[in-house]
């Protein structure tokens, strides 16, 4: 298979094309095709992990084919130890939504069409080694979501699509800017494995305005990624997005498209701006520290049951940018400590994978209970453990991994997180460790409104959480529950290209003549 | 050239000019309700056009004693003005306000104006400019008032003539500075004049500059002189508006080019990439400042309209506004950007403006909200026009964004003393987006969802529509063709 990125990449536009010629009314057919294809993609997915070289610490499976050769621009692809987790998760996430999304009943054809061109662009992304191809990719995704939250999204939906496209397109359009500045000062080409060689160099010293270009560039393409992760202050289209979006959407939102920005960063803005790293990364620990600490404080004002899980992803990434600065630590003039840069930065895309599954598993449940009783408002509820113990059961699963209890995922990555970041930002790590504490107030607190005390009448007959739904969430949990125990197969998958980037942060970063 | 062996070389605006007097003729022979034949006859005309204009190749040649160019820049514009002079004659088949008028001499002013936007193209002489631009002018001032029972209509006329009189009127004044100033009315002579002009003239040549850009600037409506640009473009038919937002913008940005280029771009470089303005004029930074306000004014102007068509007439000012952005820079990738812009935004602004006409026919309005649940209720139709919107925001993989790529690479390509211009336009675009947005909104979140009634009635429509849609898609993910042509008509500005 030479052209397997490829295949990933582009199967579920084969399958958009096939549904585009079927009769509106055979929705069940739509369904299984996009079942099929979804499930074809997770194979492909699997097989790519099963020949993955883990100890190469490069880009492997590369294609590279002339595009529009008048601007250098290629279709180059390629996968490595970064990108892996990420194509792993789409590729589950997907599937999953699929079934997530089984009784979508308004509109089938077109919801499964953009569902499938969403897949195709997030994919691209986390595949494309070509500068241009990568930013084609990264707004191939907004026009699906801005359909899938307004046509088929909650009350506010008009209004959550609309500030979900205009926040993204404005991060991106300054991407945009910068990916045409590094496009004219280093070389003249979109090929990234070019750019993450003659960036560092070619930018050494430039100034803009009596500005280091590094600095400009930096900041440029770190809020077109921060306003995806979302860093505050850039977060407040996710809460929105997220109450509003169908469930299955919700869950790609949160399990995914949260992890192209900070995929972004460690691609793009680590390999291209080593000095930058140095500069930034005490400003990305701090925003970090804002991130858990908001969340937190957030999801425990929430009613909206959807709300709380979405603050929460808030939380969870602010984790994520925590455990990045703490590559700095692997540099001469802060310890020369690899471990502790190795454990951080395993520790941040660890995190991501987990934040994945975690929070798929959270918006699916509380699709579920949504499905049910039609409104989410914790409050609402009480007494359910008695109705629904199956439920009460994963719902239980999901809270404890998201609270970071040890023996699930989320447990070991935020150690790692915090044991790789404490030798830098040991103020940081403190106080951001309260932000657990913040975490398992909510989760529980939560868990006690809705699922103990005094059962509430109106929900005495709900019916038990059934097989298609279950076969959406056991997966998730058994991801979870595994790699919580032995996290040992996904750390071997990314470490030897962590030390790759590692390596090369430190190496060709850090002169402080750059500025 | 003489005069007897320039027509050799000027078979397309021959070929054009018997279009005119065949079309004349025969809506003289026509009854009035077949009148509507006439276009098939400048149809014809026109395809001929375009062939000569193809077989005119990569020829450079200075007509009627140095007046007019033939070359293949000015090709490259024809080619534009024959197509989007086809596809607005094809839109007015569809047309519901004109079908109580005689259409004849409609198709048939329609050509003469495309003959006045072929001279524009081609003028290589100030004396020619001005006989261009009048051209155009007054046959636009005809076909905007052509709907003389309404008064819209005739309004948007008469705002059309008091503005362009007075517009042309001073730029007439600033080239008659220019011609004293240096004697001769031929571009490439004047530019030697300029060129050895002391300092102390510098004041005149600014002042000649500024009402020189009020003729200019009024034809592709630049900020400050667009205010005809919102009434002239919702009194006009809508094919009429669809019209004059493409075609004399186009017309207007090449006499841009050429003008500035070879009058005031410094001789010595002429072929390196990126040139001094003569004696050091800061018309450059003039003009980025221009294009600036032009976006900015057009963007949130436009974002508080109600009517589709004004909207759609504002964002044309937005968009002269992005291609303005190339001006400065006197750079080759900057012309070649405004090329591949212009070229694109005749799909797909000709596009928006056709599925409003068929929104009008059918549904008889043009505001947003009668455009509530199109996209359920004709899909088709839905589709295109969602493309189309998304296109003039700009948003891969469209052509319209290979138009802003393009022309935000040559802004970023001339180097950090023009970054904030490019920021100013992301800015904008990411604006624009919320307006073009919205049409898609009123077509597939607001309102009922209702049955489809499958594609357009007309075939023609349908046929237009996927006409247009191919190359808005297409080339908003391979453009290799286009560039490749664009690459051939800037022979111009390289050998010379």
């Amino acid at each position: 298979m030479n052209y397997l990125l490829s295949w990933i990449i582009w199967l579920p536009i084969v399958g958009m094309l096939a549904i585009a010629f079927i009769p509106r009314d055979k929705s069940e057919l739509i369904k299984q095709i996009s079942a099929v294809v979804s499930g074809l993609q997770l194979l492909l997915a699997i097989y790519l992990w099963s020949i993955f070289d883990q100890a190469v610490g490069t880009f492997q499976f590369m294609e590279r084919a002339e595009w529009i050769p008048s601007f250098n621009i290629t279709y180059i692809l390629g996968v490595d130890g970064l990108s892996l987790p990420m194509v792993f998760l789409m590729a589950l996430i997907g599937f999953i939504g699929v079934f997530v999304s089984w009784n979508i009943d308004k509109a089938v054809k077109g919801y499964f069409s953009l569902f499938l061109l969403l897949n195709t662009g997030v994919m691209g992304v986390f595949l494309a080694l070509d500068f241009f191809l990568f930013y084609i990719f990264w707004e191939v995704m907004l026009l699906p979501m801005y359909f899938l939250i307004g046509i088929w999204g909650g009350p506010q939906r008009e209004y959550a699509a609309i500030k979900f496209f205009l926040y993204t397109l404005a991060g991106s359009v300054l991407m945009l800017i910068a990916i045409l500045a590094l496009y004219f000062t280093c070389g003249k080409t979109f090929d990234m494995l070019i750019l993450m060689e003659t960036a560092p160099i070619a930018l050494n010293g430039m100034l803009w305005w009596g500005m280091s270009a590094i600095k400009v560039i930096w900041v440029l393409l770190f809020i077109g990624f921060a306003i995806k992760v979302p860093v505050f202050p850039f977060h407040t289209w996710l809460p929105l997005a997220h109450v509003e979006a169908p469930t299955a959407i919700s869950v790609i939102l949160a399990g995914v498209l949260l992890k192209l920005g900070v995929y972004g960063m460690l691609r793009i803005n680590y390999t291209m701006l080593p000095d930058g790293v140095f500069w930034f990364a005490g400003a990305l620990a701090v925003l970090g520290l804002i991130n858990v600490i908001w969340g937190a404080m957030c999801a425990l004002a929430q009613k909206d049951l959807k709300k709380l899980v979405a603050y929460s992803s808030v939380n969870h990434m602010g984790y994520t940018l925590i455990g990045m600065s703490a590559v700095i630590a692997a540099s001469t003039m802060n310890g020369d400590n690899l471990i502790s840069a190795q454990a951080g930065m395993g520790g941040a895309v660890f995190q991501m994978f987990n934040h994945g599954t975690i929070s798929a598993m959270l918006f699916i449940l509380v699709g579920v209970i949504y499905d049910r009783a039609h409104h989410r408002d914790i409050d609402g509820f009480g007494g359910l453990a008695a109705q629904m113990p199956i439920y009460t059961a994963f719902v239980a699963v999901a809270f404890f991994a998201g609270l970071g209890l040890p023996g699930f995922s989320g447990f070991i990555s935020e150690a790692m997180i915090f044991i790789g970041a404490f030798p830098v930002f040991k103020t940081i790590v403190i106080i951001s460790t309260l932000g657990i504490l913040l975490n398992a107030a909510y989760f529980l607190w939560a868990f006690q409104r809705i699922f103990f005390g005094p059962a509430n009448e109106k929900y005495n007959d709900l019916p038990e959480i059934n097989t298609r739904e279950l076969f959406t969430v056991v997966p998730l949990a058994v991801i979870t529950l595994i790699l919580g125990i032995y996290p040992r197969p996904f750390l071997d998958m990314i470490s030897a290209t962590l030390n790759v980037l590692i390596d090369s942060v430190v190496s060709l970063g850090g002169f402080t003549s750059a500025f | 050239m003489s005069n007897l062996n320039s027509l050799a070389h000027y078979w397309p605006e021959l070929i054009l000019t018997v279009t005119i007097l065949v079309a004349v003729i025969s809506d003289l022979i026509y009854r009035r309700e077949h009148s509507i034949n006439v276009a098939w006859w400048v149809l014809g005309g026109l395809t001929l056009t375009l062939f000569a204009v193809r077989m005119g190749g990569s020829n450079v040649s200075h007509l009627f004693m140095g007046t007019v160019a033939s070359d293949p820049f000015s090709n490259f514009f024809k080619v534009l003005i024959i197509l989007s002079t086809a596809l607005v004659i094809l839109m007015s088949f569809n047309s519901n306000e004109l079908k109580d008028y005689r259409l004849g001499e409609y198709f048939s002013i329609l050509t003469i104006l495309s003959f006045g936007l072929f001279l524009m193209v081609s003028a290589i002489d100030i004396l020619m400019v001005y006989l261009a631009i009048e051209i155009v002018s007054i046959m636009s001032f005809f076909l905007a008032g052509y709907l003389k029972k309404n008064p819209h209509s005739n309004e948007a006329s008469l705002k059309y003539v008091i503005y362009g009189a007075f517009s042309s009127g001073i730029m007439l004044y600033g080239l008659s500075l220019l011609f004293g100033l240096t004697g001769t009315t031929k571009f490439f002579e004047m530019q030697n004049a300029i060129s050895s002009l002391g300092s102390d003239s510098n004041l005149a040549l600014i002042l000649s500059v500024v009402f020189i850009l009020v003729g200019f600037g009024y034809k592709i409506s630049a900020v400050p002189f667009h205010f005809w640009t919102p009434d002239v473009y919702e009194g006009s038919p809508t094919t009429i508006t669809a019209y004059l937002s493409v075609a004399p913008k186009a017309a207007g940005f090449a006499l841009l080019i050429r003008f500035f280029n070879q009058v005031f771009g410094d001789g010595t470089a002429m072929a390196s990439e990126s040139w001094m303005a003569v004696n050091n004029l800061p018309w450059p930074q003039l003009m980025a400042v221009l294009a600036a306000a032009t976006m900015t004014v057009g963007n949130l102007v436009a974002i508080q309209q109600n009517s589709v068509k004004r909207m759609l007439a504002y964002s044309s000012i937005a968009h002269a506004g992005y291609m303005m952005m190339a001006l400065p820079l006197m750079s080759q990738s900057g012309v070649y950007g405004i090329m591949v812009y212009i070229f694109v935004y005749l799909f797909m602004n000709l596009g928006a403006f056709f599925v409003l006409i068929y929104v009008q026919s059918e549904i008889g309005g043009e505001t947003f909200n009668d455009f509530d649940g199109l996209g359920w209720k004709m899909p088709f139709l839905g589709i295109v026009m969602t493309l189309f919107m998304v296109s003039l925001t700009g948003l891969p993989p469209t052509a319209g964004f290979i138009g802003k790529f393009y022309i935000f690479a040559s802004v970023i390509e001339a180097g950090p003393q023009y970054y904030w211009l490019v920021f100013v336009g992301v800015v904008n675009s990411v604006v624009s987006l919320y307006y073009y947005i919205r049409v898609v909104k009123h077509m597939y979140l607001v309102g009922e969802r209702s049955e489809s009634i499958g594609l357009p009635s007309s075939h023609l429509v349908t046929l237009v529509l996927i006409v247009l849609a191919i190359p808005t898609f297409i080339f908003g993910w391979y453009f290799n063709p286009l560039t490749d042509w664009i690459n051939q008509s800037l022979v111009i500005f390289q050998g010379m």
